[in-house]
């Protein structure tokens, strides 16, 4: 039933498509019909497929170290107080940056390559998973937190491990809602870090094809990306509902 | 600290001493100079109104609350922290446990090694073998108390402050809880409050109602059979009517 709800889906998108094209009457040098840009994406599938794998390395190492940074950052924050008085603010103006104006100089900082496609995902998705966890570890039920000192003896013992055990397992569900944030909008990050300079990935090509006029190939590299960000999405989404099996989704019928 | 443990353990009962306590909720004055003495070995149920300080009287006795004067102590003068087990009206399983790492919980948060032989004898004490590998989603109501309770045992304190600890059960599951309690908490000191005068009246050995603001406690005779009692023997319905004219005389007091 899934997957008929998403053939129906793609289909009455291209279909949509396909009927504005005929409309509007527009040269294909503007806006290439779904058979064009298919077309394109068929015959130059391992060359885009080449600056596709660029992007998703550079999309799947920020996660890696966007999510590791904010889990790290949440767990000092939660378990220092002057940490809370000091680190907080600082996280809270940090997102006052927005993340597109610093691209030029992360470029500059960090070269044309990877590293500074990396860092921009890396820190538009640092926010998202940081707070979103730092809430689930303040939002432990008070009753989950007194039988742990009632079992430890004194509220000040072990708190490591009433973290460890207690606080930590409990965000879980919080953490996914940061996670699903930063998959959705790790690409964005990735895009934007390539077109403010570089020599490969979707964002490159989609900045090239554009300034020769291949809009076909314009249209394939974004519609390798949209698949591309879709894809990571369910995945991240999908693992996260078998990593944490004791939140009921009372909503079952929605999003999956 | 570890004479007092070997002292539970080799079925020394301890005395549970309130001496000239003074306790407020929320700035409003629940207990000015209140002191009881709760036996040890024996079970004390107090029952009286909402919002008279029974559930604040208990947390303070687990050190959950801090008190605003006096001293909750042994009849030797030390303090009970590190000998309590706590049991609230909700399970407080965690969700992402199993059954058997539920009762191990305590364990794991002192940093011992989780002892999963005793979690299933006591799981198998209060009838729930073949449910260790269990989430607590997957028990009713009635079960996941059980494995609050083998929860409790296996903190193997001499004294175990329970709140309202079936109250949340069918009245035929709490029946069968209420033997279960009596028989596996048999010579531990139990303070345990309840808005159930039956209850009361089936576990304890001695009996008290919480009156008046700040408040002070009033003894009501229990009947003369050993615990648990049957609700239909000997003098169980002449104390019944006992306790309730006196939790109805409270009612009245309080409105007039």
């Amino acid at each position: 039933m899934k997957v008929v709800r998403a053939v129906v889906t793609i289909l009455g998108l291209l279909v949509l498509w396909q009927a504005v094209v005929w409309v509007s009457g527009a040269p294909p040098y503007l806006l290439p019909g779904p058979v064009e840009t298919l077309s394109v994406l068929v015959a130059r599938a391992g060359f885009i497929a080449g600056h596709a794998g660029v992007t998703l390395a550079e999309i799947l190492m920020g996660l890696a170290l966007g999510t590791t940074l904010g889990v790290s950052s949440a767990i000092v924050i939660a378990l220092f107080r002057p940490a809370r008085r000091w680190l907080l603010p600082i996280l809270v103006t940090s997102q006052a940056i927005p993340v597109f104006a610093i691209a030029p100089l992360l470029v500059l900082w960090l070269g044309y390559g990877m590293a500074s496609k990396v860092g921009m995902a890396t820190l538009i998705i640092f926010f998202p998973v940081a707070s979103s966890f730092l809430d689930g570890l303040r939002r432990t039920d008070p009753r989950w937190i007194d039988l742990a000192h009632t079992m430890t003896g004194d509220p000040k013992a072990r708190p490591l491990a009433v973290l460890l055990h207690v606080r930590m397992p409990a965000a879980m569900p919080a953490l996914a809602s940061g996670l699903r944030v930063a998959a959705a909008v790790a690409p964005i990050g990735a895009v934007v870090g390539e077109w403010v300079g570089s020599g490969a990935g979707l964002g490159y090509l989609m900045l090239q094809a554009n300034a020769r006029v291949q809009i076909d190939l314009m249209f394939a590299a974004l519609i390798t990306l949209a698949a591309l960000a879709v894809a990571l999405y369910f995945t991240v989404d999908f693992v996260l509902r078998k990593a944490i099996p004791w939140q009921p989704d009372t909503l079952p019928h929605t999003d999956s | 600290m570890t004479d007092t443990t070997a002292a539970g353990r080799t079925g020394m009962p301890t005395d549970v001493v309130v001496d000239s306590v003074s306790l407020a909720f929320d700035s409003s004055p629940l207990f000015e100079d209140f002191s009881a003495v709760y036996p040890g070995g024996q079970t004390t149920c107090l029952l009286g109104p909402s919002g008279i300080g029974k559930s604040t009287l208990l947390r303070a006795m687990a050190g959950l609350v801090p008190l605003n004067g006096g001293t909750i102590r042994d009849s030797t003068g030390r303090p009970l922290a590190g000998r309590i087990a706590y049991m609230d009206q909700s399970d407080l399983l965690l969700p992402w446990l199993t059954a058997r790492d539920n009762v191990a919980l305590g364990t794991r948060l002192r940093g011992e090694r989780p002892d999963r032989a005793a979690a299933d004898r006591l799981l198998a004490r209060v009838g729930l073998t073949g449910h260790e590998t269990k989430r607590p989603a997957a028990l009713s109501g009635g079960m996941r108390q059980r494995v609050a309770l083998a929860r409790t045992l296996m903190e193997d304190r001499p004294i175990v402050l329970m709140d309202e600890p079936f109250s949340a059960v069918d009245a035929l599951t709490r029946f069968r809880l209420q033997d279960l309690a009596c028989d596996v908490l048999a010579d531990r000191t139990v303070v345990m409050v309840t808005h159930d005068p039956q209850e009361a009246l089936r576990l304890g050995h001695r009996l008290f109602v919480l009156t008046g603001s700040p408040a002070r406690l009033d003894e009501s005779p229990v009947p003369a059979a050993p615990t648990p009692r049957a609700p239909t023997r000997g003098d169980f319905p002449a104390r019944y009517r006992d306790l309730m004219s006196r939790l109805g005389a409270d009612e009245t007091g309080v409105n007039a």
